[in-house]
């Protein structure tokens, strides 16, 4: 019973880092109707430039984190105008393949500054509480809180505020957005920076208990995109759901039956369920 | 005769001469045989890719999988059970038609964006089965030793010009089915998938059972090059069926040109040489081939060979309306091959060029 729920606070936050992950992916594919396959190399970035600002600069965690947020945004909405854009009218395959001419490149970048190695983010954060007779690591109670006052503040900002207002208009409709006065273009550079910040976010979070490498965005990337496609893809509630079940599903099946099955459970859910229902759980009409 | 005045079939011949030559300048140094061949492997893979991507526009990602699904076949029943390798190749590119078959049922009842991620986490599922499960495959020790095609005393396959020229062969045939789909009614039915589904459907085409067949093609593809590659390289890791190597052989066929005969051997080729230009850059030469993937899909989304078929159309074009012009009479409407040319242009190109020639 106390491994039940040791491994029920690691698959929650496991959840929270793939949530705020899969919301940005599943943001950007909402707006710009691109599934964006270099989000996982944006991930990979901004736990390296979290490790930077943390390890080499030396300012505090927090810090390092917010710094390094506010740089992969700007890289976020570089992506889109440089990449993104030019191929707005171009057929869906051609979005994908530059995607992966992206993941490729920031993959050789990272490993060209910081080496193919290893490597460990000291955990600054230390200790652990004890719940239920189980030891949580204060790192994942950090993780389960952060991801939780992330997301209701981007919940806040999207339904609320006026900029991310406009995000769920572009969303519902393009054109008809674009005749009120809302600047297509401009919303989607927004939402690509902030899928990147909030990648960047998890990232940080979850770095000191993870090793950095350059591929590590790798497993992270197919399995958002795993949970994006099951919620069905722009569909926010399903993107959280997705990631929660998912998360809970990987440490339980890496506990009880073997770390092999914990890493495909993803998929092989994936798969059994859009043998059923092809367009995801949580599918909205998509219009084009 | 009259298909040796088509510059794209020259071309095309001319490209399969100057690699069937190549023996002949380098044979005697095995490293560029092997990268050569192997890039031949490559190429053959990326004529499936084509079929799915380049002919009926789905973005299949499970390739890289199915390469290694048919390098694994080769390699284990070679080695741990001691076939020889025709068998053994037989049964891994039999294997790899019914395994893309079956993931197809489930596979193309999404569409779009779902059936690349789809395909890209079949792609996956298949890596971690090949590199985690070690008491079948070895997982990362890899098979080594892998057997060379046997062929009594005849030819000796472990001599690299020997290997090239089976490969080499191999491929001529795959470019062959290649250019016959193109010419046949089921390529024209694969390219009206791509053009578009819905009017696909509506026009009385199978378009499930279409996709459905492409899908498998392309598995079967996948399947012959991954188990020649086996046998060129002698030794396989889980590396020959990463999702990378998917990517890999999506980089091949952009450059080359989705969707043309000649497209995806040109691209392999040219990749391939990159490749070795930066072979001591390793990993970086990503710094360098991602703005490249980038700028070629936005600048120059035909490939190479797409864009030199615009160029021979262009001209065609131009000496009819000329000749057309000679006679009197009006130039007729240039019934326009919308092959080389990807999703846009063709079409719309013809009218605006015919317009202003008037």
């Amino acid at each position: 019973m106390t491994l039940f729920i040791q491994q029920l606070f690691n698959g929650v936050a496991l959840g929270g880092v793939y949530c705020l992950a899969a919301i940005g992916l599943t943001l950007v594919f909402g707006v710009l109707r691109i599934p964006n396959l270099a989000h996982g190399s944006l991930y990979m970035l901004g736990a390296y430039v979290t490790y930077f600002f943390l390890t080499t600069v030396g300012v505090p965690y927090v810090a390092a984190i917010g710094i390094a947020a506010l740089i992969l945004f700007v890289l976020g909405v570089l992506l889109e105008r440089l990449v993104f854009h030019p191929l707005r009218n171009s057929p869906h395959t051609h979005h994908m393949i530059a995607a992966i001419g992206a993941m490729f490149f920031f993959q050789a970048v990272a490993q060209a500054i910081w080496g193919a190695d290893f490597r460990r983010m000291e955990t600054p954060i230390s200790g652990s509480l004890r719940i239920l007779g189980a030891e949580i690591s204060a790192q994942r109670i950090v993780i389960i809180v952060t991801a939780v006052v992330v997301l209701s503040l981007l919940t806040w900002f999207i339904k609320r505020s006026i900029h991310g207002q406009t995000i769920e208009a572009i969303e519902q409709d393009r054109t008809g957005s674009a005749l009120v006065g809302i600047n297509p273009a401009m919303v989607s550079m927004l939402t690509l920076g902030l899928s990147a910040l909030l990648v960047t976010i998890a990232a940080g979070l979850v770095s000191p208990i993870n090793l950095l490498s350059p591929t590590m965005g790798d497993s992270l990337n197919l399995k958002v995109f795993a949970i994006i496609i099951l919620g069905g893809l722009g569909s926010l509630p399903g993107a959280i759901v997705g990631s929660f079940a998912l998360a809970i599903a990987e440490t339980m099946t890496s506990t009880y039956i073997s770390s092999a099955v914990g890493e495909a459970v993803a998929f092989i859910v994936l798969v059994a369920v859009l043998a059923i229902k092809p367009t995801g759980l949580f599918a909205k009409a998509v219009q084009r | 005769m009259n298909a040796l005045k088509n510059p794209r079939i020259l071309g095309t011949l001319a490209v399969l001469l100057i690699i069937a030559l190549t023996p002949v300048a380098f044979g005697d140094e095995n490293y560029i045989m092997r990268v050569i061949t192997v890039g031949l492997c490559s190429a053959i893979a990326v004529y499936g890719m084509n079929i799915i991507l380049g002919f009926t526009g789905q973005l299949s990602l499970a390739q890289g999988g199915f390469f290694g699904i048919g390098a694994y076949t080769v390699g284990l029943l070679t080695t741990d059970f001691d076939w020889s390798f025709w068998q053994a190749f037989l049964v891994g590119v039999v294997g790899t038609s019914a395994i893309g078959y079956l993931f197809g049922l489930i596979a193309l009842r999404t569409k779009d964006e779902y059936f690349a991620i789809f395909t890209m986490a079949i792609g996956f599922i298949i890596y971690l089965t090949i590199s985690r499960w070690e008491s079948v495959t070895h997982a990362h020790s890899g098979v080594n030793n892998v057997k060379f095609p046997e062929a009594g005393d005849l030819i000796d396959f472990s001599n690299p010009t020997a290997m090239f020229y089976l490969v080499f062969i191999i491929l001529l045939a795959c470019v062959y089915v290649t250019y016959a789909i193109r010419r046949s009614s089921v390529g024209r039915t694969l390219l009206t998938i791509r053009t578009s589904e819905d009017l696909a459907d509506a026009i009385g085409v199978n378009v499930g059972l279409s996709k459905q067949l492409a899908f498998a093609a392309s598995a079967f593809f996948g399947g012959i090059g991954g188990g020649l590659y086996a046998s060129v390289v002698g030794f396989i890791g889980p590396d020959a069926a990463t999702v990378d190597k998917t990517f890999e052989f999506l980089m091949f066929i952009l450059v080359g040109g989705m969707g043309t005969v000649a497209g995806p051997l040109v691209g392999t080729m040219i990749v391939t040489f990159l490749f070795e230009l930066f072979q001591d850059f390793q990993a970086y030469r990503f710094i360098v081939l991602g703005p490249i993937i980038i700028a070629l899909v936005i600048f120059a989304p035909r490939g190479v060979v797409g864009y030199l078929g615009g160029f021979i159309d262009k001209r065609a074009r131009k000496r009819r309306i000329g000749s057309a012009r000679k006679d009197g009479s009006t130039p007729a409407g240039t019934p326009s091959s919308a092959d080389a040319a990807g999703h846009r242009g063709a079409p719309a190109d013809t009218i605006t060029t015919t317009e202003e020639k008037k």
